[in-house]
């Protein structure tokens, strides 16, 4: 930053002498020196999407479900919720009782209704602003506590992953994950980046639907990481973001962190209702940390909320009230079920559909991992030039990783979307320089 | 009276008296109570060393409980309390005149257009939110002919109200800006030091509140920011200050501008009662504009959590006021990133109804009736107490209760004053004596007069 080169002297001896003796201000501006920001990768996918007049422009960035003609959905159990708490009272903040009530309902959803975890209390849970906020508070209460540690992270990861660590200050370092020649785990390394930490490391893992890539460790290799992490006695963090879109079942897409349970590892987890409730932009998640005794877990929460009081108050009621109706009012807590299963089968059936359109289009290159990978998106593994051909030649909008959003497929745009994939990653004479090796 | 700033409650009775009466050992047993040991000191007797953590164990056996918030505690006290006669003027959240919240009319109305619009959908709003809810919440602050509004010069970010909006602006400051340090008014929101510190930056005050006139220690404000480090920091009350409810004259604003623009000072406004400390919008604004006004730059932090009664939905607005388009639009995209890695985007909710509101004229129209019964109110409380203080002949001077503006009075009761009357009397209220109007009714009047001469005349 330009000011970092200036001594704040020579700031005053600048503004001094553009200041006359009245009181009005100067013409010149302490923010001269800013300079604009990079936009986000992903939320600036949507812009340039937005931006875009054409008719047959495709938006497979962010990862929010669409329907089949490519609309956002609000949930029928979230407007049955809507209705049911329409014209009540407003809160001035959720009372201490429901709040209770509410972060017990999500986490039995992670770690199962009879978990012991919860029946004993042992857990330090708040609501938060969706994932992110859950993960922005974990990592300034695990600085506050552990002020020399890192956090490792997947390599890739969610972008955001990287700027919330590094804004509360903790180093960041990656362990291997994704192995681009198979399009899927690279079991061996991840092992070997988990053995070669330092003991007591803090790691952040995706139970399910990883995200950019759909890869997610199979039952087995979940039992194996966890042995590690605790012969390793690292501390696991969860970033639970899509727990019914990998299988469409709650339990089974869970079953990562109940591994991890049984195995007695206190792990922390965050979680986020943006996607499989479909209430993205009310900003509804929790986080919880597991702790060996409800006495220490009182401890930790009122931490976290010191955090959270600094940062930004409380959650907003809305969210919280609509979240709290649906898991707990048996009627509608089932047809939330139902519809979740719902969008997890329509994204598997566009999985299907691609794969299968790009095969009948003849195309040479193996596509398996479309329907391989799980949850909302694919890593394609089409490269960043291939990225931009696909949005300046045929308005399809992704970020430059290659990572679709699944969603965003849907029956009308399917055969569009594979051409235009195919036409891109063709070996015909004239793209063949920009075809990459990674195939 | 010593009145509380920043420290927590449990810091503000470290300084103890020699008399042990009873008055102080229940003070000091409260003390003892919420007493914790500092964090980073209980950090420093735990090893590091991985291999000392047990198996089992957690990893953050270590982690001590925080305290109470000072504010939120009362509210937490006070539930406990099962008297009939208990009185809570802890929170600043508006009661009406049957103590009960209140949810204005129009904010009804429009939450109801909101869920009749079936084409309405939830998907995340941008980073900086709601693009309608920014530009009319800039105009309501800055005012609709507002120059640097119609230059382009304004950005503006949908924060999580009043806090969320100091936050943010205190991050992008504490990255951007050169001096690093905030000037706060002795004392101020319990919140703001928090807040500011964990942005980055660092904390100092300036008298504000004379103790012996119950009002402004207008000298003290003028030699502390006049001695202040130019280019630094200040944060200013908008209207309506909290705790004290002593504003400076429009006059006074005039000289503190010039100081503040011949220093190079940057304000930063705390706008958290527009509407509510005279009952007009406009009126409430004239601090602000007067600043915006001499094409200066400023920031400011607006909420709607108080003048909409939207507390729980976290509606609030970070301007910054820039001195060109250009710079605004590059500001605006630093703001992002730092939103970004904090919570993504701000909520939908509340701020859709803010906009719902101010974009449609019948409802901004309701919306400035219903919020000067409010104000009224508060007003009319402010008078019934003091007449009722005054009838009753209780010892002091008592005018500071109407001459105080918005929802609190700062009484000038102190500490021991204030537990007694918790104790006696079950008046729930921060021990730096400040009290909430809103929680008053023309029925709890005579009770709290009671409570307040009694405190008087027995404690001192």
């Amino acid at each position: 930053m330009y000011w970092k080169k200036c001594p704040a002297s020579t700031f005053i001896r600048r503004r001094r002498r553009s200041i006359s003796s009245s009181t009005r201000a100067s013409a010149w501006s302490w923010w001269d020196h800013v300079r604009p920001a990079s936009k986000d990768p992903i939320v600036g996918v949507t812009e340039a999407f937005l931006a875009d007049p054409n008719p047959k422009r495709i938006n497979l960035g962010v990862g929010a479900y669409r329907d089949d003609e490519g609309k956002p959905v609000v949930l029928q159990c979230v407007r049955d919720a809507e209705a049911k708490i329409a014209g009540s009272e407003f809160l001035e903040s959720i009372s201490a009782a429901i709040s209770s009530k509410l972060v017990e309902e999500s986490l039995k959803l992670v770690y199962g209704k009879d978990s012991n975890v919860i029946t004993d209390g042992r857990f330090a849970g708040i609501q938060a602003l969706s994932g992110t906020g859950a993960c922005r508070l974990f990592a300034e209460f695990q600085k506050r506590f552990y002020p020399e540690s890192q956090i490792y992270l997947p390599d890739p990861t969610w972008s955001n992953h990287h700027n919330i660590w590094r804004d509360a200050h903790v180093p960041r370092r990656t362990f291997r994950y994704y192995n681009p020649s198979t399009k899927g785990l690279n079991f061996a390394a991840l092992m070997d980046d988990v053995k070669n930490a330092p003991d007591s490391s803090f790691f952040l893992l995706h139970p399910c639907a990883h995200n950019p890539t759909g890869v997610d460790p199979t039952k087995e290799q979940w039992r194996e990481i966890s042995h590690q992490f605790k012969v390793k006695n690292h501390f696991p963090f969860f970033d639970m973001a899509y727990q019914g879109f990998a299988s469409g079942d709650f339990d089974i897409d869970a079953k990562a962190i109940r591994i991890f349970l049984e195995d007695g590892h206190l792990i922390g987890c965050a979680q986020s209702f943006a996607k499989n409730m479909g209430l993205y932009g009310h900003r509804v998640g929790c986080l919880s940390v597991l702790c060996s005794d409800h006495k220490q877990a009182v401890g930790v929460k009122s931490q976290l909320q010191q955090i959270a009081r600094a940062m930004y108050g409380s959650p907003p009621v809305h969210g919280l009230l609509l979240v709290s109706t649906i898991l707990s009012d048996s009627d509608i807590k089932s047809l939330w079920l139902r519809e979740m299963k719902a969008m997890a089968n329509r994204i598997k059936s566009n999985r299907s559909a691609l794969r299968d359109s790009l095969e009948n289009l003849g195309s040479p290159l193996n596509w398996e991992h479309i329907t391989n990978q799980v949850g909302m998106f694919c890593f394609s593994g089409l490269t960043p030039d291939q990225v931009n051909q696909l949005a300046r030649k045929f308005h399809i909008y992704m970020t430059q990783d290659g990572r679709i959003s699944m969603a965003g497929v849907t029956s009308g745009n399917v055969s569009y979307l594979a051409n235009a994939i195919n036409q891109v990653t063709n070996y015909s004479q004239e793209n063949l320089n920009l075809c990459n090796t990674s195939f | 009276m010593r009145p509380r700033s920043t420290s927590p409650l449990v810091h503000g009775f470290s300084s103890s008296s020699s008399s042990s009466s009873t008055a102080d050992r229940r003070l000091n047993a409260l003390v003892r109570h919420l007493l914790v040991e500092n964090s980073s000191s209980a950090m420093d007797s735990i090893s590091a060393s991985p291999t000392s953590a047990s198996h089992g164990d957690s990893v953050f056996a270590h982690v001590v409980r925080a305290p109470e918030d000072p504010i939120l505690g009362v509210t937490v006290a006070y539930n406990k309390d099962p008297s009939p006669v208990k009185l809570n003027l802890g929170v600043g959240a508006y009661r009406t005149e049957e103590g009960k919240p209140l949810v204005l009319n129009v904010v009804r109305k429009a939450e109801q257009q909101l869920v009749n619009d079936v084409s309405r959908v939830k998907e995340y709003l941008p980073i900086v939110g709601l693009a309608e809810f920014n530009k009319l919440s800039a105009k309501l602050i800055l005012g609709a002919d507002s120059p640097a509004i119609q230059e382009n010069r304004v950005t503006t970010v949908q924060c999580l109200s009043g806090t969320g909006s100091l936050r943010v602006g205190g991050e992008f400051l504490a990255r951007h800006y050169h001096e690093r340090t905030i000037y706060i008014p002795l004392p101020t929101w319990g919140n703001h030091t928090k807040v500011f510190t964990l942005a980055g930056l660092s904390v100092k005050t300036y008298r504000y509140y004379d103790p012996a006139s119950r009002g402004l220690n207008f000298q003290g404000l003028l030699e502390d920011l006049g001695s202040a480090p130019s280019g630094a920091i200040v944060l200013l009350h908008a209207c309506a200050h909290n705790p004290t409810g002593v504003d400076p004259t429009l006059e006074q604003w005039e000289q503190i501008r010039q100081l503040i623009r011949s220093k190079a000072l940057l304000p930063f406004f705390d706008s958290a009662y527009q509407g509510f400390a005279s009952g007009s919008l406009d009126a409430d604004a004239q601090p602000v504009r007067l600043f915006a006004a001499d094409g200066g730059e400023c920031l400011i932090a607006q909420s709607y959590a108080k003048n909409m009664g939207l507390y729980g939905e976290r509606v609030g607005a970070l301007s910054i006021v820039c001195k060109t388009a250009d710079v605004a639009s590059r500001v605006e995209s630093q703001l992002k990133l730092v939103i970004r890695p904090m919570y993504s985007n701000p909520p939908i909710h509340g701020a859709s109804i803010v906009a719902t509101i101010l974009r449609d004229r019948d409802l901004y129209n309701e919306w400035t009736i219903e919020l000067k019964a409010m104000a009224d109110r508060i007003i009319s409380m402010r008078q019934q107490l003091f007449d009722a203080l005054r009838a009753r002949g209780t010892p002091g001077d008592w005018s500071h209760i109407i001459k105080q503006i918005g929802m609190f009075t700062f009484t000038g009761l102190n500490a021991e004053q204030v537990a007694f009357m918790t104790k006696e009397y079950h008046i729930y209220m921060t021990f730096d004596g400040r009290i909430s109007m809103a929680g008053l009714s023309s029925r709890t009047v005579p009770h709290l007069t009671d409570a307040i001469h009694a405190a008087v005349t027995h404690v001192v």
